[in-house]
């Protein structure tokens, strides 16, 4: 039995649209219901939906053998996973922001609010800027408007939320997408069913620019 | 298996496992004190795999550390000695953070080291008690081989900047051939170069399928010559199933040179066996012998095995204030003799399970 842990929405149903298209499918997932683990048992897999930020922690501690998390994620948590594919969806850019007439004053500390601390500090690390990460867990485009931070470090897709409220993109960071990730020990034992994912979503992906 | 056998847990029935399997190969048992100065480790800090230490400072105002690491301190006790190899083995708990909540744990590690004048025997021998170590702990188990000096060569030959050339090793750990692509081909690496590590990266597997293609790339020869030894005596010692050759095995190369390796077992998520060879790190410490050892994190370890006692005694014996304390002794050493797990309460404890619940009654004493 091979586990695959999906993120939960729009992103998750995309990808898995690309497993059934590799010939993993598992009909019952597309069922409406409140079930949490769904089966093929002929192909012996079982799917599972889990909240998209804790997808690697499951892929991490071999609860699921492999799974697709944004490389935000990874790259914050860095979880013991081998990373093999770069699905080539759900991409955004991890970014800087800031109110569109804000000017950096490099003789005072930044303040920069995110939920990517690490991220955000080996940025700052990898220019030489001395910061003050101020951690939020949400709504972080609220902090510069409150004078809570002097920046934020966060996601960025269409830049919709960050116009309407002023804010303007300052320096990108890193394209972010999402990525198949599967568990070391489980890339030993079940091999074959997981190359097999990962050449099916490739033919899939080597589409896409 | 003997009674004694029976109330260790897994843990400790592995840990006598390996002690017995390293002994057997003349290996002596290193032992260590709990903490040693902190200068030890902060001239190493890369080598530990967490860098963080706790420390304290003892009654003389010198800063201590609590261990976090083993073979340090075996490097440090054992002199340069061209007579012969030191066989070492240690069964010490550890001091480090793990895990996402970045606390601090104590972790119980056995391993060995081998430090001298090493030769190609001597490698085989920590490898194949490597194998043998996974072998003790579950049947379903491999062992991950790998060549620095290869990845060292392939890497250097792409002729990018060392920060580039971090960057490229961590996507090799990580076998993340699309970011090792973007990387190379954004520092201008040749594409033969680049098509060549790629090729390694991709692949692992068994020794017969990679070694001839290590044959074609452009990989050291005493390297390639050194696995094909090595690979030779797995087979011959009859271990050649649980051998892979994998070169997402990446230990820190300030320290770690040629032969690294790493060890599974099916049902532990992550590596539980964790080795190679560490000539640099001697040179770092002032030494000139060479040395080879690995390491065996056994706090995963209680997961693989299920439990077995599902109750918590086999009887459970209930007596009140009518009960003579010497008859009571009598009874409970008679059923303890007799093998059961046997546990005296006025009351039963709530949220405890017995095999079977008894009334102490002096009269009918000794016939249960």
């Amino acid at each position: 039995m091979l586990n695959i842990a999906l993120p939960k929405g729009r992103l998750g149903e995309k990808v898995y649209g690309m497993f059934a298209l590799s010939g993993f499918e598992c009909p019952a997932i597309l069922e409406e219901s409140r079930k949490l683990i769904f089966e093929n048992g002929e192909k012996e897999l079982r799917y599972f939906w889990v909240k998209p930020s804790d997808v690697a922690v499951y892929v991490a501690r071999g609860a699921a053998d492999v799974g697709v998390a944004g490389k935000d994620i990874l790259l914050e948590h860095v979880p013991d996973v081998y990373e093999l594919l770069d699905l080539k969806i759900g991409r955004c850019r991890m970014a800087v922001a800031a109110p569109a007439g804000f000017r950096d004053d490099p003789r005072r500390k930044l303040r920069v609010a995110t939920k990517f601390d690490r991220i955000a500090r080996e940025y700052y690390a990898s220019i030489g800027r001395d910061i003050d990460i101020i951690h939020l867990n949400g709504s972080i485009e609220l902090a510069p408007l409150l004078g809570l931070s002097d920046v934020i470090v966060d996601i960025v897709e269409t830049g919709t939320t960050l116009r309407e409220n002023g804010l303007k993109v300052f320096a990108e960071i890193l394209p972010i997408s999402a990525r198949l990730i599967t568990n070391k020990a489980s890339y030993e034992f079940k091999r074959e069913a997981v190359d097999a994912i990962r050449r099916g979503l490739l033919a899939q992906t080597e589409e896409r620019p | 298996m003997n009674p004694e056998t029976l109330v260790m847990s897994a843990e400790e029935q592995i840990q006598l496992r390996l002690r017995s399997l390293y002994q057997q190969y003349g290996y002596a048992q290193y032992r260590m004190n709990k903490f040693e100065e902190y200068d030890l480790y902060a001239g190493n800090k890369d080598f530990l795999i967490s860098e963080n230490v706790l420390t304290f400072t003892d009654l003389n105002g010198r800063l201590m550390a609590l261990k976090p690491d083993v073979t340090l301190s075996i490097v440090r006790f054992t002199g340069d000695r061209a007579d012969a190899v030191q066989k070492l083995y240690y069964n010490e708990n550890v001091y480090r953070t793990a895990g996402t909540d970045r606390s601090f744990r104590e972790i119980p590690q056995t391993g060995l080291e081998c430090i001298g004048p090493l030769d190609g025997y001597c490698v085989l021998e920590v490898l194949t008690l490597a194998a043998e170590s996974l072998k003790c702990i579950s049947r379903r188990s491999v062992l991950e081989l790998s060549h620095l000096d290869i990845i060292a060569a392939l890497v250097g030959a792409l002729g990018v900047p060392a920060e580039t050339q971090k960057q490229i090793i961590r996507c090799i750990g990580g076998k993340n051939l699309h970011e090792l692509q973007s990387l190379c081909r954004a520092s201008g690496a040749g594409e033969g170069e680049t098509e060549a590590l790629e090729r390694l990266v991709s692949a692992s597997g068994k020794p017969g399928e990679v070694l001839p293609l290590l044959r074609v790339l452009p990989c050291p020869a005493e390297a390639v010559a050194e696995l094909e030894k090595l690979v030779e005596g797995f087979e011959a010692a009859g271990l050649g199933e649980m051998l892979r050759l994998d070169f997402s095995v990446i230990n820190d190369m300030q320290y770690y040179n040629g032969i690294v390796f790493r060890g599974y077992v099916e049902g532990v998520p992550t590596g539980v066996l964790s080795g190679g060879r560490y000539d640099r790190l001697m040179e770092k410490m002032g030494r000139s012998s060479g040395a080879i050892g690995f390491a065996v994190y056994l706090d995963e370890l209680d997961r693989i095995v299920p439990r077995t006692d599902s109750t918590d005694a086999d009887v459970l014996l209930l007596y009140d204030d009518s009960a003579d304390s010497t008859a009571l002794c009598r009874e409970m050493r008679l059923l303890a003799a007799r093998g059961r797990r046997v546990l005296a309460q006025r009351t039963v404890p709530q949220g405890m399970r017995f095999g079977e619940i008894r009334h102490f009654r002096e009269k009918e004493a000794g016939t249960c």
